[in-house]
C-alpha cells in the first residue's frame, strides 16, 4: 500500500496555494524543515515569515497579517500548540481572526525525541476554543484537500498532521468538506469511530472482527469540530455500542468528542482506543503505538469490550 | 510636520479634561473599572486621535485608515470615551460600561462597538498583532500606519520580547508603539515587582528608534509622533506618565489600578477638573 505522510501533502498543498492565490502568507517558528514549509519560503519568500522560536508571537503576527486581508498559515509542531494556548484563544479566536493553524508531528510520531515532544493533548485544546475548527485528515490526499478547504473556510481552523508516512486510503479527486464523516463500512454490530493515522488500524481491525462474524460500521471522522453528529447518533442508535482509535489522550479527543454527541440523545456504551492519561515516551513510532495499546489488535479487543457492554444482542445471524 | 498652535492646544487640552469627565463618570456608574489605568492614557490617546491617526469617525472601517491597538486593554474606558468625543457614537453611550449588551466590554471587543480595531484583553499580546498587521500592510504596498499603546508592567510578558525582535527583523517602519509608563501595575510599583529600567535602551537593543517624553504634554507628543513618522525602523515612545493623572487622590496611588468610583470620590474628581478650568 502506498504510503506518504500528511506534512508532505501540507508542504505541496501550500506551493500551489502560492501560485494561485497571493493571500496565503505562511509562518513558521523554526521547524520549517521538518513541517515542509521552507519549500514555500525558498518560492515565495516575500510572503514567508519565519519568527524564530517564538511560538507566541507566531500566532499573534499571524492574527494581525490575517487582519490586513492576508490568509496566513502558522506552522508548528502539535506539542508546541499548547506553548501558544491562550494566544490562540485571544488573538484568534475571541478576536474571531482567520488565522489557520497547521500542526506537524501530532500524536506519537515526534517518537524518538521522547515524551517532551509529542503531541497528544492538542486536540483537546483546539476543540476547547469557541469557533476553531479542528481537522485531523487520515491520508496524503485528505491533507492536500484540507488545507485548499481551510483557505476557503471563513475563520479559525486547527488542521494536525503527522510526520510519519501512512497508507492512502482517500482518491485524489474525492470530494472533500469541513464536516462531514465518511462511512467506510456500515455493519450493525458495533460503530467504530477513527481518526488519523488510527484509521488503517481501523479498517485491519475490522476485518478481524469480520471474520468472527462481527459486522462493524466504521466511519472516518475527518473533522472533530464542528462534528458530525447527525451520522455519530445514526450509526450509534443502530450498533448500540462504539469504539475510538485516535492518537490522542483520551480525554478532550475523539472519544469525548463522540460521548458529547451522544450525551442526552442516544444511550451507548463505548470503550475508547487513545492514550490513557499519561505522556508519551521514546522508541519509534511502531514501538510506542503498541506500547501505549493504540494497534488494530487494540481495536479489535476494544470492540469486544463494547459488544459486551451492549443492551441488546448482536444482530448477525452467524452467531 | 506641521507645528502645534496654541489655539490648537488649547482645544485639545479641553477635550482632555471633557474625556477625563467622561471617564470617570462611567466608571463610577457601573462600579468598576480601571480609572487610574485609563487616566494616565488621555493625553496620548487625544494627540492620537484628534492629530495624528488617519481615521474617518463616520467610516470606521475605512481601508486605508490607520489601526490602533491598545493592548493595555484594562485602559478601555480612555478609549471609549475618546472614540466617542471623536465621534465614532454617542457620549451618553459610555454610561453602559462594563454593562450587559452594551459593547463596552471591560476590555476592548472588536466588531462590537465602532472604532474598536483589535480586541485584546489578555496581556502581552497587542504588539505581535500590531507587527503582523505592520508586515501585512507593508507586503501589500499599503500605506496604513499601526499604532499600538503598552502599559509598562504588561513589558513584563515575553511575548512582547519575541514581537520587538520580529518588528525590526522585518522592518516594519510602519509601527509606532508608545508605552504608557506610569510606573505602578496591579500590585505595586514596577521596579518594585519586577523591574522594566531604561526600556529606550532595552527596545534600543532590539533595532528599534526609541525616545522618551512627557505623556502629558500635548508638544512632546506631538513632536515625538511627527519623529516616529520618519523613522526608518519601527519607533517606541515612552511616555512618562501619571497614574491617575488629573485627579489628586489617584495620582500615583496603586489601588487606583482597579477601584470603584463612590459618588464623593465623583463629586471631588469632578470639581477638581473643572477647577482645572481656570
Amino acid at each position: 500500500m502506498l504510503e506518504r505522510a500528511t506534512r508532505d501533502a501540507y508542504g505541496e498543498a501550500l506551493l500551489e496555494l502560492g501560485s494561485c492565490d497571493p493571500r496565503v502568507v505562511v509562518l513558521d517558528a523554526d521547524l520549517s524543515r521538518s513541517t515542509y514549509t521552507d519549500r514555500f519560503g525558498k518560492r515565495f519568500p516575500e510572503r514567508f515569515f519565519n519568527v524564530g522560536i517564538a511560538e507566541q508571537n507566531l500566532i499573534g503576527v499571524a492574527a494581525g497579517l490575517s487582519m490586513t486581508g492576508l490568509i496566513p498559515f502558522a506552522t508548528t509542531y502539535a506539542i508546541f500548540i499548547g506553548r501558544a494556548f491562550d494566544q490562540i484563544r485571544q488573538s484568534v479566536c475571541f478576536a474571531g481572526t482567520n488565522v489557520k493553524i497547521v500542526a506537524t508531528h501530532a500524536g506519537l510520531a515526534a517518537s524518538h525525541d521522547g515524551g517532551s515532544h509529542q503531541g497528544v493533548l492538542d486536540i483537546a485544546l483546539m476543540r476547547s476554543l469557541p469557533g476553531m475548527t479542528v481537522i485531523s485528515p487520515v491520508d496524503y490526499h485528505a491533507a492536500r484537500h484540507a488545507v485548499f478547504a481551510a483557505v476557503e473556510h471563513s475563520g479559525p481552523v486547527y488542521i494536525r498532521l503527522q510526520k510519519e508516512p501512512v497508507p492512502i486510503l482517500t482518491s485524489p479527486n474525492e470530494t472533500f468538506q469541513i464536516g462531514p464523516a465518511r462511512r467506510l463500512s456500515e455493519g450493525r454490530d458495533v460503530a467504530i469511530f477513527a481518526t488519523g493515522s488510527m484509521v488503517h488500524p481501523a479498517i485491519i481491525a475490522a476485518e478481524s472482527l469480520l471474520n468472527q462474524g462481527i459486522e462493524s460500521s466504521l466511519v472516518e471522522i475527518c473533522t472533530l469540530k464542528p462534528i458530525d453528529i447527525t451520522t455519530i447518533r445514526e450509526v450509534c442508535s443502530s450498533c448500540g455500542c462504539f469504539v475510538t482509535a485516535e492518537e490522542h489522550s483520551r480525554y478532550g479527543g475523539l472519544y469525548d468528542a463522540i460521548l458529547h454527541a451522544l450525551a442526552g440523545e442516544v444511550r451507548c456504551p463505548g470503550t475508547p482506543v487513545a492514550l490513557n492519561d499519561c505522556f508519551g515516551d521514546t522508541g519509534s513510532w511502531q514501538e510506542l503505538r503498541i506500547h501505549f495499546g493504540l494497534s488494530n489488535i487494540d481495536i479489535e479487543r476494544a470492540a469486544l469490550r463494547a459488544l459486551a457492554l451492549r443492551d441488546f444482542p448482536l444482530s448477525s445471524s452467524h452467531l | 510636520m506641521t507645528l502645534l498652535s496654541v489655539e490648537t492646544e488649547q482645544h485639545l487640552i479641553t477635550t482632555a479634561r471633557r474625556i477625563r469627565k467622561n471617564v470617570l463618570t462611567a466608571i463610577h456608574a457601573v462600579g468598576t473599572g480601571h480609572a487610574g489605568s485609563s487616566l494616565s492614557l488621555i493625553e496620548i490617546l487625544v494627540m492620537l486621535y484628534f492629530r495624528h491617526l488617519k481615521i474617518d469617525p463616520k467610516c470606521p472601517n475605512w481601508e486605508d485608515r490607520d489601526w490602533f491597538i491598545l493592548s493595555k486593554g484594562h485602559g478601555s474606558p480612555a478609549l471609549y470615551a475618546t472614540l466617542a468625543a471623536a465621534g465614532y457614537f454617542s457620549e451618553e453611550r459610555l454610561q453602559s460600561l462594563r454593562q450587559f449588551g452594551s459593547g463596552l466590554h471591560g476590555h476592548p471587543v472588536a466588531g462590537q462597538l465602532p472604532g474598536i480595531d483589535v480586541s485584546t484583553g489578555s496581556l502581552g499580546q497587542g504588539l505581535s498583532i500590531a507587527v503582523g498587521l505592520a508586515l501585512g500592510f507593508m507586503r501589500q504596498g499599503r500605506t496604513n500606519r499601526v499604532v499600538c499603546i503598552l502599559g509598562d508592567g504588561e513589558l513584563q510578558e515575553g511575548q512582547n520580547w519575541e514581537a520587538a525582535n520580529t518588528a525590526s527583523t522585518f522592518g516594519v517602519a510602519n509601527l509606532c508603539c508608545i508605552v504608557d509608563r506610569n510606573g505602578l501595575q496591579n500590585d505595586g510599583d514596577t521596579e518594585t515587582i519586577m523591574p522594566l529600567g531604561d526600556l529606550c535602551a532595552r527596545f534600543r537593543a532590539f533595532g528599534w528608534q526609541a525616545m522618551e517624553i512627557d505623556g502629558h504634554n500635548f508638544q512632546a507628543i506631538d513632536k515625538a509622533l511627527w519623529y516616529a513618522r520618519q523613522s526608518s525602523v519601527p519607533c517606541i515612545l515612552v511616555a512618562k506618565t501619571v497614574k491617575g493623572r488629573g485627579v489628586s487622590f489617584m495620582e500615583g496611588v496603586v489601588k487606583w489600578h482597579h477601584h470603584p468610583i463612590d459618588n464623593n470620590h465623583l463629586v471631588l474628581a469632578l470639581s477638581e477638573l473643572d477647577g482645572a478650568l481656570m
